[in-house]
C-alpha cells in the first residue's frame, strides 16, 4: 500500500488542468439537448406533414366534388370524362370493410384460441418453439400474402365454391389478411392473458375447475379490455392493408357487395391511381388525397379507440 | 339435507372434462392452422420459385421475356434505398428517444410527443407513401428518386426505432448512471459513454428488424412513383429507382403463370434477406440478453 | 435517569473541535415534497478520519450522506435549505459546479454497480471522462487504484474482461478502485456492504481502515458493530435529525442521549 505521493499529486493536477477544457464540454452540454430535441420535433413534424399534406390536398378535391356527394353516392366511377365521373366513396368503404370483416372472422377466432391455448394449455416448452413460427408469419411482407392470395388461396376457393369464383374477388383477400393478422392478435392477447396473475388462477383450480373454466371465467374476463384492444387494432391494420387487397381483391369499386366477385378497397384505389398516368392536377390525382384522409382517420379513430379501451378498463391485480 | 348434492355434482364433471378436452383439441387446431399455413405458403413458393432460381436470375435486369428476366435492378435499388432509409432512421429514431428518456421534462409537450409517435406507428404505410408523394417528390422537387423513397421509408419506420430504442435505455439501470454521476461524469458524458453503450445492443436489434419491415414494404414507394420496370441500376441517391417488392408486385400482376414463378423466386430471395436481417437482430439480442 | 443529567453536565457536540473539517454542514434542512427529511442538521465532519452515519431505517442517514456531493438532487421533488461547506466554498453556491465537487467528493453506492465494460475501463472511466487520455497513465492510474482498493492480485491477469463476471465483493471493491481512480478528497459510502457477504464484508472494513490514510471517509451504516468497528466518530440520526455526534468510543461506551442508548442497545430500530 505504499502510495507514491508525487503521482498521485500529478493525476490529480491533471484533472484540475484540463478543467479548462470543461468550458468546451459546458457548451456540448448545452447544444446535444437541443439536438436531440430537433429530432423529437422532426417526429411530430411527419404527423403535421400527413394531416397538412392529407387536408390541403383533401380540401382542394372538395372544391370539385361536393362532400355531400362524396360521403353520399355509392358509385365510384373516376375514370371518364369529367361530367360523367362519380365520387362517392361509398363504395370504396363498402370494399374495405367486407375485406375487413372476413379477416376479423378469421382472425379473432383463430388468433384468441391460439392466445388461450398459448397462455392457458401450452407448456413453456411449446410455446418457446410457436411464439417465434408466429413471429415469423407477422414478419412476412405483405407483398408474399397477396401472391399466395391470388396464385393459391383463390384457385382454391374456386374448387370449394359451388360456381367458383371470379380470379378477383373479396373473399380471398379477406382470409389472407386475416391469417395476416392472427399473430398480431394471438401475440397481443396472449401478454393480455399473461398479465392476469397466477393467484388467481390457482384460486379457481384449487375449487376444481377444469383448465376451460378458468380460461373463460376467470383469465379472459380479466383480460377482455387487452384482448378487446387487439381485436380494434386487429381490425385497423386490415383497414389499412394495401397490396393483399390489391392483388387479389381486383378493382371494380362497388356497395353492392358479393364476395365471390370483384372489389376495390380505399388502398387499392390509391394503388391504382398512383400506377397510372394521372396528370397533376387532375380531380383524380386529388382524390387520392380525400381517400387517403378517410383512411387515416378510420384507423385513427381504431387506434384511438385501441388505447382508450385497453387505459380506460385496465385491470388492476 | 347438504346444500351440495354430491351425485349431481360427480355426475356434471364428466361433462365439463369432455368440455375442458374438446376445447383444448380446437385451441391447438386454431394454433397448428397458423403453422400448417406457413408451411403452405413456404411450400407453394418454393415450388414455384425454385425452378427459375439461378444466378443470372440475380444478376440480370428485368425483361418482358420471363426466362431472361432478374431482379438486379430491384435488389440493387433496394439497397439503395436502405441506404438512405438506415442512417436517417437510425439517428432521427435514437435522438428522439435519447430526447424522450434522458432530457424531456414531464410536461405536455413530451406528453404530446409520446401520444404522437405511439400513433404514427398505427398509421397506413400507403399513408406514408401520401405524405412522401407531397413533401419529397413535389414539394421538396426530389421526384421519385432514391432520397425521396430512402426518406419516405424513414419516416414510416421512425416511430418503430424510436419506441424500441426507448425501451432499450430505460433497460439501463438507474445505479450505474449514478456511479458516472458520481464521479463529476456530466449528463451528456454519461449519455454517451455510459447509456447509449449499454442500450446499443437492443437499439441495433430494434432498428434491424425495423429496416426489414421497410425492406418488404411496397405501398409507400408505389405511391411515390416508383418504376415497376427498370432496367438500370441507381447511379445516386437522385436516380430513380425500383425495389424488390415493387418487381415482385409487377410479376404477379401480369397474367401469365411464367412471371407467377418468377414472382415466386423472387420472393425466395426476398425472404432469405429478411432471414438474415432477422437472425442478425436475433443474435444480437441473445447474445446480450439481460445483462443487468 | 441520571442520563439526562448527564447530558445537561456535557453538551452534546461542544466539546471537542480538535480536527480540520472538510464538510461544515450548517442548519440543513431537506424535503421530499411535504416531507421533511433532514432537520436543521449542523455539525463538522473531520478529515482523514471515518465518521459514521447510523440510525435506523428511513432516518435520513442515506438522505443525508447523498447531500454531500449532491446526489440528492436527481430525485427531481427534493427541496434544500441550509448550507454545505466543502473546504471553504459552500456546495450549493451557484458558481461551484456539481461536476467539480462530485471530482472531489466520491461515492461508493449500496449496491455494487460496476458499468456494463471492461474491469479496466471501469477503473479509467473517471480519468477519461477528466479529460485524461494518455495510455500509459491509464495504466499507471488503473493499477495503482486496483492495488489501492487490494483487489489488483484478483484481477491483473484478466483487466480485459467484463466487470459483471466478478463475484458481489469483488464488484464492490472495484468500485472503490474505480472511484480512487480520480484521486478524490472525500469518499462517501453507502452502506457499501449491505450486498455483501460476511468475508467480503471484512474485506472492505479493512480497506476503509487503509483508505483513511490518505481520504476523509464519510460511512452510512445500518450496522452498529460496523460503525464501531471502523469509525472514529458517529452521528446518530433519527428521525431526519442528529440525535448524538461525537467519537465512536464514546457515544457507544458512554451516550448522553437516552434514544442513543436505546438504539445501541437495540431496543428499537
Amino acid at each position: 500500500m505504499s502510495r507514491d505521493k508525487t503521482n498521485q499529486k500529478s493525476i490529480r493536477s491533471m484533472i484540475q488542468e484540463n478543467k479548462s477544457s470543461r468550458s468546451q464540454s459546458a457548451v456540448m452540454e448545452k447544444v446535444v439537448p437541443k439536438i436531440f430535441l430537433i429530432c423529437a420535433i422532426i417526429s411530430i413534424f411527419t404527423t403535421i406533414g400527413i394531416v397538412f399534406t392529407l387536408l390541403t390536398e383533401t380540401f382542394t378535391f372538395f372544391n370539385r366534388i361536393s362532400i355531400v356527394e362524396f360521403f353520399t353516392n355509392t358509385r365510384w366511377f373516376p375514370f371518364t370524362s369529367d361530367e360523367n365521373a362519380d365520387f362517392g366513396i361509398i363504395a370504396l368503404i363498402m370494399g374495405t370493410l367486407t375485406v375487413t370483416a372476413i379477416a376479423m372472422v378469421v382472425a379473432i377466432p383463430i388468433g384468441l384460441a391460439a392466445a388461450i391455448y398459448l397462455s392457458e394449455y401450452a407448456s413453456a416448452k411449446t410455446r418457446k418453439i410457436i411464439k417465434p413460427i408466429l413471429e415469423v408469419l407477422a414478419g412476412i411482407p405483405t407483398i408474399v400474402y397477396g401472391f399466395f392470395a391470388l396464385t393459391f388461396v383463390t384457385p382454391l376457393l374456386d374448387k370449394i365454391i359451388p360456381g367458383g369464383i371470379s380470379i378477383f374477388n373479396a373473399l380471398s383477400p379477406g382470409i389472407v389478411v386475416g391469417i395476416m393478422i392472427i399473430p398480431m392478435i394471438a401475440s397481443l392477447s396472449e401478454d393480455a392473458m399473461n398479465a392476469v396473475p397466477n393467484s388467481m388462477r390457482e384460486g379457481a383450480l384449487a375449487l376444481g375447475a377444469t383448465r376451460f373454466e378458468v380460461a373463460m371465467k376467470v383469465v379472459l374476463p380479466a383480460a377482455l379490455s387487452g384482448v378487446i384492444a387487439s381485436f380494434v387494432l386487429g381490425i385497423s391494420r386490415a383497414i389499412g392493408e394495401t397490396m393483399i387487397v390489391t392483388i387479389a381483391g381486383g378493382s371494380r369499386p362497388t356497395a353492392d357487395i358479393n364476395v365471390t366477385e370483384s372489389i376495390q378497397t380505399m388502398t387499392a384505389y390509391i394503388v391504382q391511381v398512383s400506377q397510372g398516368d394521372t396528370g397533376y392536377g387532375t380531380t383524380i390525382y386529388y382524390s387520392i388525397y380525400a381517400v387517403g384522409m378517410t383512411l387515416f382517420v378510420f384507423t385513427l379513430i381504431m387506434n384511438l379507440l385501441a388505447q382508450f379501451i385497453s387505459r380506460k378498463f385496465r385491470e388492476e391485480y | 339435507m347438504p346444500l351440495i348434492n354430491k351425485e349431481s355434482v360427480k355426475k356434471r364433471m364428466g361433462t365439463r372434462l369432455a368440455a375442458n378436452g374438446f376445447a383444448k383439441f380446437l385451441f391447438i387446431l386454431a394454433t397448428c392452422f397458423s403453422l400448417l399455413v406457413l408451411g403452405v405458403l413456404i411450400y407453394r413458393i418454393l415450388s414455384e420459385g425454385l425452378p427459375y432460381l439461378s444466378l443470372d436470375f440475380i444478376t440480370n435486369f428485368a425483361s418482358r421475356m420471363p426466362e431472361r428476366a432478374g431482379i438486379w435492378a430491384a435488389l440493387l435499388g433496394t439497397i439503395w434505398v436502405m441506404a438512405v432509409t438506415a442512417p436517417v432512421s437510425f439517428i432521427l429514431g435514437v435522438g428522439t428517444a435519447i430526447y424522450l428518456e434522458e432530457y424531456a421534462k414531464k410536461n405536455a409537450f413530451t406528453k404530446f410527443v409520446q401520444i404522437n409517435i405511439s400513433n404514427l406507428a398505427g398509421v397506413p404505410s400507403i399513408v406514408f407513401g401520401l405524405l412522401g408523394l407531397t413533401i419529397f417528390v413535389r414539394l421538396l422537387g426530389l421526384g421519385s428518386s432514391v432520397l425521396a423513397g430512402g426518406l419516405t421509408m424513414s419516416l414510416l419506420i421512425l416511430p418503430v426505432i424510436v419506441v424500441a430504442s426507448q425501451e432499450a435505455i430505460r433497460t439501463v439501470p438507474r445505479e450505474i448512471r449514478e456511479a458516472s454521476f458520481g464521479m463529476g461524469a456530466t449528463k451528456w458524458q454519461t449519455i454517451r459513454r455510459i447509456v447509449f453503450p449499454a442500450a446499443l445492443p437492443g437499439i441495433l436489434t430494434g432498428t434491424i428488424l425495423a429496416l426489414s419491415r421497410a425492406v418488404g414494404e411496397t405501398a409507400p414507394l408505389l405511391v411515390l412513383g416508383a418504376l415497376a420496370y427498370v432496367a438500370f441500376v441507381p447511379e445516386n441517391i437522385f436516380s430513380q429507382f425500383t425495389v424488390l417488392p415493387i418487381q415482385l408486385y409487377n410479376w404477379t400482376s401480369r397474367p401469365q403463370e411464367d412471371f407467377h414463378m418468377l414472382a415466386a423466386s423472387g420472393i425466395i430471395i426476398l425472404l432469405i434477406i429478411l432471414l438474415i436481417m432477422n437472425s442478425i437482430a436475433v443474435l444480437i439480442r441473445n447474445k446480450f440478453h439481460k445483462r443487468f | 435517569m441520571d442520563i439526562t443529567i448527564n447530558k445537561q453536565i456535557v453538551p452534546k457536540n461542544e466539546k471537542e473541535q480538535d480536527f480540520t473539517p472538510v464538510f461544515k454542514i450548517n442548519n440543513l434542512n431537506l424535503w421530499y415534497g411535504q416531507d421533511h427529511a433532514l432537520k436543521d442538521i449542523k455539525f463538522d465532519i473531520p478529515e482523514k478520519q471515518v465518521t459514521a452515519i447510523i440510525g435506523p431505517s428511513g432516518c435520513g442517514k442515506s438522505t443525508f450522506i447523498k447531500t454531500l456531493n449532491r446526489m440528492v438532487e436527481m430525485v427531481p421533488i427534493v427541496r434544500m435549505s441550509g448550507e454545505i461547506v466543502y473546504r471553504d466554498k459552500n456546495i450549493f453556491n451557484a458558481k461551484y459546479g456539481v461536476e467539480e465537487l462530485r471530482t472531489q467528493v466520491g461515492m461508493v453506492f449500496q449496491k455494487p454497480n460496476p458499468f456494463p465494460k471492461s474491469i479496466y475501463e471501469n477503473v479509467a472511466y473517471g480519468p477519461r471522462i477528466h479529460g485524461i487520455k494518455n495510455k500509459k497513465v491509464l495504466d499507471e492510474v488503473v493499477e495503482k487504484s486496483l492495488r489501492g482498493a487490494a483487489i489488483w492480485d484478483e484481477v491483473k491477469d484478466r483487466l480485459n474482461e467484463n466487470a459483471y463476471g466478478l463475484s458481489g465483493g469483488q464488484q464492490q471493491r472495484l468500485c472503490i478502485a474505480r472511484c480512487l481512480a480520480i484521486e478524490p478528497d472525500v469518499i462517501l459510502m453507502d452502506e457499501p456492504t449491505s450486498a455483501l457477504d460476511p468475508i467480503s464484508t471484512l474485506k472492505v472494513e479493512e480497506l476503509v481502515q487503509e483508505l483513511k490514510k490518505d481520504y476523509s471517509i464519510v460511512i452510512v451504516t445500518h450496522n452498529m458493530q460496523q460503525a464501531a468497528r471502523i469509525s472514529d466518530r458517529t452521528a446518530f440520526f433519527l428521525n431526519g435529525e442528529v440525535v448524538e455526534y461525537t467519537d465512536t468510543s464514546t457515544l457507544f461506551s458512554n451516550p448522553s442521549d437516552k434514544r442513543t442508548e436505546d438504539y445501541i442497545t437495540g431496543r428499537f430500530g
